[in-house]
């Protein structure tokens, strides 16, 4: 199985350890040419603006909202959480594909990013240290959508068909609990 | 440590991008749109304050609040290095990261800022091995080179990067003994030593600093190994700062891509324009050491 890394700015090299442990193989998707040869898709962490134009101005957004649309499992992590919701502070969001209405850097600044101990009982992990940076809040969603884990009463960990969304970063703990999920989605 | 985690996990955030200085609200939009993933408030470039030869400072909170104000992307500030009660400012101003930087007049000779103590992660640059391991000692969540800052001559930033890389290369032969020599030479913790060899790597994101002025310096500095790219002078003291910046951005990108990066390259106008070092009066990577 290929797993895409969309390579267009941000912490994409840090699932690639993640995902050799998990038996599948990374590959950095900067083009629609690469996008094709991948069979699922990760959307990393990193400022969703710089993604968002890019996945325009390289002709890359709408082959991938395509393979959306026809079923490829994507996860977006943070920045890449925004790309897939369909709202982004009140305006239609620039990839789009999960129903859900996100609001950005909800939290605050950089100083008010922090870890916070979260259950996931779908990964049977209690405490789970997830790690919030600049995080998204995810402020409604659709009634398809899945809530996997909450951080006080915020979902942080949803889920719409093969669609994911984390507003932490799973790639910067040691474990592959997420990816683990994500493969088998 | 938590803090650690989570601002040396922000500074992953920033790889594989541009964050670039900026002096106004609108600089910093132009920046944003450009695909900036971070601007640098400053009141001055760095080419500047070289011409002027006055000491430079902290900027003024109002001027980097204007621009924490105008952009959704993170916002860092400069202090100067040892200068801890600029840097407690600009964390209960919120600034997202701090630059503790060479660019400023030096506050302290002989002492950085104790980064441990603050929640508001920095930056430090660094020339060589033993700097970079002193920065992230004393709690740098992120390295740069230091190049030559305002000059557009990346020759600096070249040899900082290589010499990194190069003194990483050489910890793989050491022994346990050696090590803690090693250490002890570059006053440093031998366990960061150690970490730093088995990661074959610094354990913090570093970047390419001080003298970027092309997309080919961009993708030249990512080929040598930088995690990502600060332009200071070079955006908005080039001809076509809007064309400048989103060609710098997208030569990290496609860095090894040549036959894109002809593309990215053409028609930008002129460059900022250069110095060679021979002609400098000050060498600001020589502060802080």
């Amino acid at each position: 199985m290929r797993v895409g890394l969309l390579g267009l700015q941000g912490a994409f090299l840090d699932h690639i350890a993640h995902l050799h442990r998990c038996g599948v193989t990374p590959c950095i998707v900067r083009d629609a040419q690469a996008l094709s040869t991948v069979d699922r898709l990760i959307i990393p962490g990193g400022e969703s603006t710089v993604m968002a134009k890019f996945l325009e101005a390289f002709g890359m957004r709408g082959p991938l909202r395509r393979r959306i649309d026809d079923g490829m499992p994507v996860w977006g992590v943070c920045a890449g959480a925004i790309l897939l919701a369909d709202q982004v502070d009140g305006h239609p969001g620039s990839l789009g594909g999960m129903p859900v209405a996100v609001q950005r850097n909800a939290y605050g600044r950089q100083i008010a990013s922090d870890t916070h101990a979260i259950d996931v009982p779908l990964l049977a992990l209690r405490a789970y240290p997830a790690i919030f940076i600049r995080a998204p809040r995810i402020l409604s969603m659709g009634d398809a959508v899945a809530v996997h884990a909450c951080m006080d009463n915020d979902p942080v960990f949803v889920q719409h068909g093969r669609l994911m969304a984390t507003t932490f970063h799973p790639e910067l703990h040691p474990g592959d609990a997420f990816h683990r999920y994500f493969i088998d989605l | 440590m938590a803090r650690e985690q989570v601002n040396k996990g922000f500074a992953e955030m920033f790889k594989n991008g541009v964050i670039m200085d900026v002096t106004t609200p609108e600089q910093a939009l132009i920046a944003q749109e450009a695909g900036a993933c971070a601007v640098m408030a400053l009141e001055r470039v760095p080419a500047d304050i070289r011409k002027d030869g006055q000491v430079a400072r902290m900027s003024d909170p109002a001027m980097i609040q204007a621009i924490m104000d105008a952009v959704s992307i993170p916002v860092m500030a400069k202090v100067r290095i040892g200068h801890f009660m600029e840097a407690r400012i600009l964390e209960a101003l919120g600034v997202d990261f701090v630059d503790e930087s060479e660019v400023l007049t030096p506050a302290d000779e002989s002492r950085h800022v104790d980064k441990s103590l603050f929640k508001v992660p920095f930056v430090c640059g660094a020339r060589n091995l033993g700097e970079a391991l002193r920065r992230i000692n004393e709690g740098a969540a992120m390295i740069r080179t230091k190049g030559e800052a305002g000059t557009g001559n990346i020759v600096e930033a070249v040899r900082h990067m290589r010499a990194i890389t190069e003194e990483i290369n050489a910890l793989k032969g050491l022994d346990d003994h050696q090590l803690v020599q090693l250490a002890g030479e570059l006053r440093v913790p031998v366990e960061l030593v150690r970490q730093t060899r088995d990661l074959d790597r610094l354990s913090v994101v570093n970047f390419a600093a001080g003298g970027v002025a092309t997309p080919a310096d961009a993708a030249l500095m990512m080929a040598l190994g930088s995690d990502g790219v600060f332009v200071g002078s070079g955006v908005f003291k080039s001809q076509n700062p809007p064309r400048m910046a989103q060609a710098i951005v997208q030569a990290v990108i496609h860095y090894q891509d040549p036959v894109r990066l002809i593309e990215i390259s053409k028609n930008l106008g002129s460059a900022m324009i250069g110095l060679e070092n021979s002609a400098l009066d000050v060498k600001m990577a020589e502060r802080g050491v």
